[in-house]
């Protein structure tokens, strides 16, 4: 939350300039588009009469009722609770974005067959992959956030080229040179460790930055403290400092958590039948691209929402110390 | 008869090439009060940051309870046990309650198991007379609530000293007293003590010995008493008039 004011406001959609500005943008917009040969013409036809002679009379209208429409819904919604305001906003979005791929005239039958394999086989591998990379990458990211702050030379060195290499190089270009360069030193790997070598690694950088960053946030004096009653390094890190560090690290980690579950689709370039590989495949034999694309977009989606859950649990709970 | 708890000898410290501690010399024996007062920048907490080795000095001997204080980190370690510390700004661990502040050290050093812990915790804040707020968390408090824990928690380990770093600097008026309270019932009760404070009134009553510093050296020493009135050398009058003006 921004810090709220104390000051009682009107709410803006409550007020008649915005309303007013709001409804004249809508009008404008709408105005021109000529709307009156789709669904919407035709609810219109008593009003317009037949819709595809109703000319500038047809549009004007059309336009004003969407407008008028689209005003009332703001101004009651600004009525409500934040939660049920939150809510009826959210499912107005996805109407809106399911009456676009409507639009496609994809084939639903097409998807339904086709659904059980793509969430068996790709969306399993690309869970597998991303969530073995994902606790790779974290103990990768506290030993090289331990590494970077430490005061020995050989464990800075090692760890700062780790880091700029590993984020200074495009993950696809890592996976390549996991999956091709590897070989060439005589180690054959298989295209899923492969993947998942190159995503724990490119991320495992990428964190130790945030978890370098966390624990640098932590005041000195938590240091002192655990050290003066005697706690060792390894205690006054596991149970002062990386507590403490958490909530700091945890927002930038499920934003990493995320977009390691879609970049994962970059392992597909080797092979790897993971979500992104299938819905290409399956969807290049019948030459229905959209309707493959747009199911395994969808997964993602509701895989990115779980994530996105947990992580606010998660910060829930370490909110509890700083409740007064 | 008398036992050394702290035993520092020609003890110097440099920040690069800034010269903090001269040639420090002080025994701190069983049972003392000392109180460590001075001007800012004179050393005083870089001094008593050195008897448990927050801070390294780089010439001269430590020696806390018999054990020397050198680069082996056993040593130190084992140092650390003996030697409780309460800061400027408490520094107590936000993440855990009041009560889990107090037992982890037993907890996780000494292998004190969890109830006895608790038992050892709970009778610490009833000495510094908190046991009520043993649920919360640290946030909750009051500034002299947690600095009592604070202290509280160093107590929880049993210290054979205890050494206070400006303990009253950071807080409100209205709660230094309580924390002094604190400190001189636990003088009373035979604690070793070494405190860095400007308090005079707490240093008149409950020390042993006044040591004053300026520019990294012991300037001077003594009972409270012949210290406060009868102070010999000058820059102690100066300190003293400024700071008992008002």
């Amino acid at each position: 939350m921004l810090y709220p004011d104390t000051v009682e406001s009107e709410v803006l959609v409550h007020k008649p300039w915005f309303v007013g500005v709001m409804f004249a943008a809508i009008f404008a917009l709408f105005l021109a588009f000529d709307l009156s040969g789709t669904l919407l013409g035709e609810l219109m036809r008593p009003v317009i009469g037949e819709p595809l002679e109703s000319g500038i009379y047809g549009r004007f209208a059309i336009a004003f009722v969407i407008a008028a429409l689209f005003c009332l819904n703001v101004v009651l919604i600004g009525f409500a609770s934040l939660r049920v305001q939150i809510t009826i906003v959210w499912l107005e979005l996805l109407l809106l974005f399911l009456a676009f791929f409507k639009t496609f005239n994809l084939s639903l039958p097409f998807m339904a067959e086709k659904l059980p394999f793509l969430v068996t086989q790709g969306l399993f591998t690309t869970i597998y992959v991303s969530a073995i990379s994902i606790v790779i990458a974290s103990a990768i990211a506290i030993l090289g956030a331990v590494a970077k702050l430490s005061t020995n030379g050989f464990a800075y060195a090692i760890a700062s080229f780790y880091t700029s290499f590993f984020r200074g190089l495009p993950l696809l270009m890592q996976v390549y040179l996991i999956y091709l360069g590897l070989p060439q030193l005589g180690f054959v790997i298989d295209a899923v460790p492969a993947g998942i070598l190159a995503l724990s690694l490119c991320y495992g950088a990428y964190m130790t930055e945030i978890f370098r960053s966390g624990i640098q946030s932590i005041d000195r004096g938590q240091w002192e403290a655990s050290r003066s009653i005697g706690f060792g390094f390894g205690i006054t890190m596991r149970k002062i400092i990386l507590p403490q560090a958490l909530p700091v690290i945890i927002p930038p980690t499920g934003n990493q958590f995320i977009s390691m579950l879609k970049d994962s689709s970059l392992v597909s370039v080797i092979g790897v039948w993971e979500l992104m590989f299938l819905a290409r495949t399956l969807g290049q034999k019948s030459f229905q691209h959209m309707e493959m694309l747009i199911s395994a977009a969808m997964l993602y989606w509701v895989v990115s929402i779980c994530l996105e859950l947990i992580q606010s649990r998660i910060e829930r709970h370490y909110a509890r110390s700083k409740i007064r | 008869m008398s036992e050394k708890i702290i035993d520092v000898r020609n003890v110097s410290k440099w920040y690069g090439s800034f010269r903090v501690l001269t040639d420090v010399n002080l025994t701190v024996e069983k049972g003392e009060r000392i109180v460590i007062c001075g001007p800012s920048g004179s050393g005083k907490s870089t001094l008593i940051r050195c008897f448990n080795r927050l801070e390294a000095h780089q010439e001269g001997d430590i020696v806390v309870n018999g054990i020397p204080l050198h680069d082996k980190m056993r040593n130190v370690a084992e140092v650390r046990k003996n030697v409780g510390m309460v800061f400027q700004h408490f520094n107590l661990f936000p993440h855990m309650t009041v009560l889990m502040n107090c037992m982890v050290g037993p907890m996780w050093i000494k292998g004190v198991s969890q109830a006895e812990a608790r038992k050892t915790a709970l009778q610490f804040l009833e000495r510094v007379r908190i046991p009520e707020q043993a649920d919360k968390f640290p946030v909750q408090l009051s500034g002299g609530q947690q600095q009592r824990v604070a202290i509280a928690r160093s107590l929880c380990m049993q210290p054979a000293v205890m050494l206070f770093d400006e303990p009253t600097s950071a807080l409100d008026p209205e709660m230094v007293s309580e924390v002094l309270d604190t400190m001189t019932s636990l003088a009373r009760d035979g604690m070793t003590m070494v405190c860095v404070t400007h308090e005079m009134a707490f240093a008149r009553a409950v020390a042993d010995r006044v040591i004053f510093m300026n520019a990294g050296q012991i300037v001077e020493q003594g009972k409270p008493d012949d210290f406060f009135s009868n102070p010999q050398h000058e820059r102690t009058k100066l300190f003293l008039s400024q700071i008992l003006k008002h």
